[in-house]
């Protein structure tokens, strides 16, 4: 059965046609903005002699303990208490949107208190809470509360029970922003509730919810520094032992900043993938860097025509 | 025969804004209906109440036999739950004004969503189902393609192949070629006339006169949130005994010229 009446043609390619040769007009001239940029490189350069040849830093210290054991320990920490408490913060952050947003006013109530009170105490009274449960619930079942909730447990519960109720608030912002018509078209071929938020909402906001998570997840990195009150020793707190006794104060800040800058730069490039791969479909789509090298190369090459939009992905 | 849909004495209102003012109209199985009205009338918002996506105020709405959104229980009606009102959908398919086709999803995707996720049939059984729905709206060989690379006529014949892809007894569509641009009216309209010669029971909120004259085996005239006449294109269209329905048709006649 065919329920459109002409005969299915095949899609044609379009005949030779003879292009006039393309307009190649020069770049517009921005002298100021050359001037502009020789001030901020001299500036930036004075600036950076002073620093970088400061008799007051003994920058031959940084690479000695850049590898440190204890550093390196430190940072494989940061890593793990980062990871683990924005992955659990995230998906308990998820639900805690869905039940938001739910018919359910049970659910809708313990999600608002939830945020409400987890976004309303700062965090360091959190993390100082968890670690000192033992003086509520001496014993958890048989066991001693100490045993179960150690200080890298109650710096995890911490960060991540945290982190959820901001990860609700932006996963929230992000499943408002799909169009409402989507919804209704997941419940008119029968889908659940729930399976149009799965399969269909929640995809599609992903979008809106990836920058603001990569956000957060930066700043979990650097908010896992406040874990030292409870002793727990990541990077910075390993940094800021090693100069208590050594007094190398600013050589281990730049330690500690060379590797908190290594991993954001991570973050970012893993983030730019992760927002790629959810935006399937859509037109303001980013190449990845091999693809704008190989399409600069091919647009570069003579006798080719330079497209106008090398970044972005045409169909 | 029971008729497929029943819709007797409904009201709804947002607020105070009052839209159904007791609306009562039958389809039977296998007609086509159209109903015409001028915008604001509620003919969109009786569909929508049709499909459970809106509640109605008073009245009741059958489809199927069945009473939409609620359930009867000693004698007093409860609202579904969500489990119960998707399993009533299922039944009814529905066609929207802006497509709404999932934009994540290819062409392909779009279609077998339901039939995967709702009938639970297997993947690649469904996906060849989806591709022989694409073929009758005339889209095959666009299975991969993503909705906004299509034309608006392409995405609403996609659409409809997502509808008819759960074998609906029942297939509702809101004002289906509005949004399109005019070359592109066409070949949706010529989808809905094919689908109609089927037998699939279809009821249309549409301004295409032409389409309901051609089409249509029944003609409901709302305005105002009641239904003011209704019978034959032939009648209600080139006879109409209101006052109303002429002036609506007098109307639509000198801004469209008639196809």
């Amino acid at each position: 059965m065919n329920l459109l009446n002409t005969p299915v043609v095949p899609i044609q390619e379009e005949p030779a046609v003879r292009v006039p040769e393309a307009m190649k007009p020069r770049p517009a001239r921005h002298p100021e903005r050359w001037v502009a940029a020789i001030a901020i490189l001299v500036a930036l350069g004075f600036l950076g002699k002073a620093f970088f040849f400061s008799p007051n830093i003994k920058w031959d210290q940084v690479p000695h303990y850049l590898t440190r054991t204890t550093i390196l320990q430190g940072l494989g920490l940061t890593l793990i208490l980062s990871v683990v408490s924005q992955t659990l913060g995230c998906s308990l952050g998820a639900v805690l949107a869905v039940m938001r947003l739910s018919p359910n006013p049970v659910f809708r109530t313990v999600s608002w208190s939830y945020i409400w009170f987890f976004r309303g105490t700062p965090l360091l009274l959190q993390i100082i809470f968890w670690f000192n449960m033992a003086l509520i619930f001496p014993h958890i079942g048989t066991m001693e509360t100490n045993t179960i909730i150690n200080p890298l447990v109650a710096a995890i519960l911490a960060l991540s029970l945290n982190e959820a109720s901001y990860m609700a608030e932006i996963v929230r912002a992000g499943i408002v922003s799909v169009d409402a018509g989507q919804l209704e078209a997941g419940a008119s071929i029968g889908l659940t509730r729930g399976k149009t938020m799965r399969k269909i909402i929640l995809p599609q906001a992903m979008r809106a919810i990836i920058p603001p998570s990569g956000n957060q997840f930066i700043g979990m990195l650097k908010n896992t520094s406040l874990v030292s009150v409870i002793a727990v020793r990541e990077l910075m707190t390993s940094a800021s032992n090693i100069y208590a006794t050594n007094y190398l104060v600013i050589e281990l800040l730049i330690v500690a900043a060379i590797w908190y800058l290594l991993i954001t730069a991570l973050a970012t490039m893993g983030q730019f993938y992760v927002e790629r791969h959810f935006s399937q479909g859509d037109r303001t789509r980013n190449l990845t860097p091999i693809q704008q090298l190989t399409r600069l190369a091919r647009a570069a090459r003579p006798g080719s025509e330079r497209a106008s939009h090398y970044w972005k992905d045409q169909a | 025969m029971t008729p497929i849909v029943e819709v007797q004495q409904v009201w709804k209102r947002y607020g105070s804004n009052i839209v159904l003012r007791g609306v009562s109209f039958r389809v039977e199985p296998g007609e086509v209906v159209c109903l015409l009205g001028p915008s604001g009338s509620g003919k969109s918002t009786i569909l929508r109440c049709l499909n459970n996506l809106e509640r109605i105020d008073a009245g009741s709405i059958r489809v199927n036999d069945e009473l939409v959104g609620v359930v009867e229980h000693q004698s007093q009606l409860r609202l579904m739950t969500d489990a119960q009102a998707s399993r009533q959908r299922r039944d009814v398919g529905m066609v929207f004004q802006n497509f709404n086709l999932f934009p994540h999803m290819t062409a392909i995707e779009n279609v077998a969503l339901g039939p995967i996720q709702v009938l639970g049939i297997p993947k690649s059984k469904a996906r060849e189902d989806a591709a022989k729905s694409l073929t009758q709206v005339g889209l095959a060989g666009r299975e991969a393609i993503y909705p906004r690379q299509l034309s608006g006529g392409q995405q609403q014949r996609v659409a409809i192949a997502r509808a008819l892809a759960m074998h609906p007894k029942l297939l509702l569509f809101d004002e289906p070629t509005s949004a399109l641009d005019p070359e592109l009216v066409g070949e949706v309209l010529t989808v809905m006339r094919n689908l109609a010669q089927t037998g699939m029971t279809m009821l249309v909120v549409t301004h295409e006169i032409g389409f309901a004259r051609d089409v249509a085996d029944r003609v409901v005239f709302i305005d105002h949130g009641v239904v003011v006449e209704e019978g034959p294109p032939g009648e209600v269209l080139d006879h109409p005994v209101t006052e109303r329905a002429r002036q609506f048709l007098a109307q639509v006649r000198t801004e469209t010229k008639e196809s």
